[in-house]
């Protein structure tokens, strides 16, 4: 017999728009726990790659987007070389991030940084870290 | 044999030597890097949400210059562009690929780009590595003034060379593109298991403990395996195996410094170039111990 999760209307809105910004089938994801087998990052993570695939099918929107998980995510794409099922979660971690970088909440303030850091650092670090951590 | 090349700004910047060796190495192999007439910084990382278009414009913006490169006979009918950092690389070649296959975007891109011809979707993205695999590894073995037999020489991959599948430049799991390139120069290559292993990229900027985690992971694991020198394709990769030793060094004393070096040094060394072309002096932990040790600087 199978069984059926019924979403409430905002935790469906969630998934959908997840599944928009990302192009991923996020209900695809069969929770083989691959992903976070290969994550470099996991050691730093609250929430593993794969509870942030079934958190997203789940829409558990407040959960994900105070999650540190989804701004240690390196685009590293060691998961989405492995995953069984094609899913890039990448782009699942770059959505839930946009979420909230586009109601201009930053991850990063150059003001705040350290100048002997701003200096020490190559523009390749400096330019990564701010297309990714602000808005 | 001259070829259209996109620099990017850490080559122009924190990683001169990379460059400098890597042109020097190409022009004895009868390759000419002509830099695109002006470039624009390409984003360092690939944009990944479906409907972020406008940062695809600075990675097709470049490619539009080697369009023009072409028409102004600059290069002769030569649409490869060449990099030589490995996530210029990967940003220019995964935004290439998305304007090639999805034609209502491509409509889209060029009516933004308003000042400059369309982009007509000819461009190759390519990395040097692939020319020097293209040139092929006899013709780089008979150009070897100094062998690298003497040195021991674990090979860093990173990410943005071999993921995603479809602009990797060699197998995603198995890639072996750099150890022949180093095996032709006579080196030993050692095994290397956390090769392919993320550095932790841009998180080097909020969290530099938690890079030197890896670093030291990363470092400790080609050590075991008896490396005295690890080479990298990326300023980035560069930066966080390099510099990072220094927070490494301050949490595990028993930790000795490694360096970490371009692969365009060590082939600029092996080709006999001078010694201020393959720019060891701006490395973080300097080679030139280790070179000195091993009898390639003799005659300094
Ligand atoms: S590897 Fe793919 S299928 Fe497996 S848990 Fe991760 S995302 Fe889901
Ligand atoms: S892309 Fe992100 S989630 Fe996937 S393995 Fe890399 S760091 Fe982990
Ligand atoms: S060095 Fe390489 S960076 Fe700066 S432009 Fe690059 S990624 Fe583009
Ligand atoms: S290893 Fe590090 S810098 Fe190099 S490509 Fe990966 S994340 Fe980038």
């Amino acid at each position: 017999m199978s069984k059926m999760i019924d979403l409430s209307k905002e935790a469906d809105e969630f998934l959908k728009k997840i599944e928009e910004l990302s192009g991923e089938k996020i209900t695809s994801c069969i929770q083989c726990g691959i992903c976070s087998g290969s994550c470099p990052m996991i050691n730093e993570m609250d929430l593993t790659p794969a509870q942030i695939m079934l958190m997203t099918l789940l829409g558990q929107k407040e959960e994900l987007l105070k999650s540190k998980s989804i701004w240690i995510c390196a685009s590293c794409y060691t998961c989405t070389v492995r995953c069984p099922r094609e899913l890039d979660l990448s782009k699942v971690a770059e959505a839930l991030r946009q979420v909230k970088l586009r109601l201009s909440i930053d991850r990063i303030d150059i003001n705040k940084m350290d100048k002997a850091d701003l200096e020490e650092l190559p523009p390749i670090a400096l330019v990564s870290a701010f297309r990714k951590f602000t808005g | 044999m001259k070829i259209p090349y996109y620099p990017g700004c850490t080559l122009k910047t924190k990683a001169k030597n990379f460059e400098r060796s890597s042109i020097a190495v190409a022009e004895m192999l009868g390759v000419e890097l002509v830099e695109l007439p002006k470039w624009n910084c390409c984003g360092v990382v690939h944009s990944l949400t479906s409907d972020d278009l406008i940062h695809h414009l600075a990675p097709i913006r470049n490619l539009v210059r080697v369009q023009e490169m072409n028409e102004e006979k600059l290069v002769e009918d030569e649409f490869r562009l060449v990099t030589l950092c490995s996530m210029c690389y990967n940003t220019l070649k995964r935004s290439n690929l998305r304007f090639i296959e999805n034609y209502e975007e491509r409509e889209k891109i060029n009516s933004i780009m308003e000042r400059e011809e369309d982009y007509k979707g000819n461009v190759k993205v390519v990395h040097f590595l692939e020319i020097l695999r293209d040139i092929g590894y006899d013709k780089i073995s008979d150009k070897i003034k100094k062998p690298l037999d003497k040195l021991k020489i674990a090979v860093y991959y990173g990410c943005n060379l071999l993921r995603p599948k479809e602009v990797g430049i060699d197998d995603p799991e198995n890639p072996d593109i750099l150890e022949t390139l180093f095996e032709s120069l006579g080196a030993e290559v050692t095994l290397f298991p956390y090769k392919k292993m993320c550095c932790g990229s841009y998180q080097t900027v909020l969290d530099k403990e938690s890079v030197a985690d890896l670093t030291y992971n990363i470092l400790s694991n080609a050590k075991e395996h008896h490396a005295e020198i690890v080479v990298t394709s990326c300023p980035l990769c560069a930066f966080n195996l390099d510099n990072r030793q220094e927070i490494v060094r301050s949490k595990h004393s028993e930790f000795k410094a490694i360096p970490v070096v371009y692969f365009s040094q060590l082939m600029a060394l092996a080709f006999g170039l001078n010694i201020e072309i393959c720019g060891f002096d701006s490395n973080y932990i300097s080679a030139l111990p280790l070179l000195k040790k091993k009898g390639y600087l003799k005659n300094k």
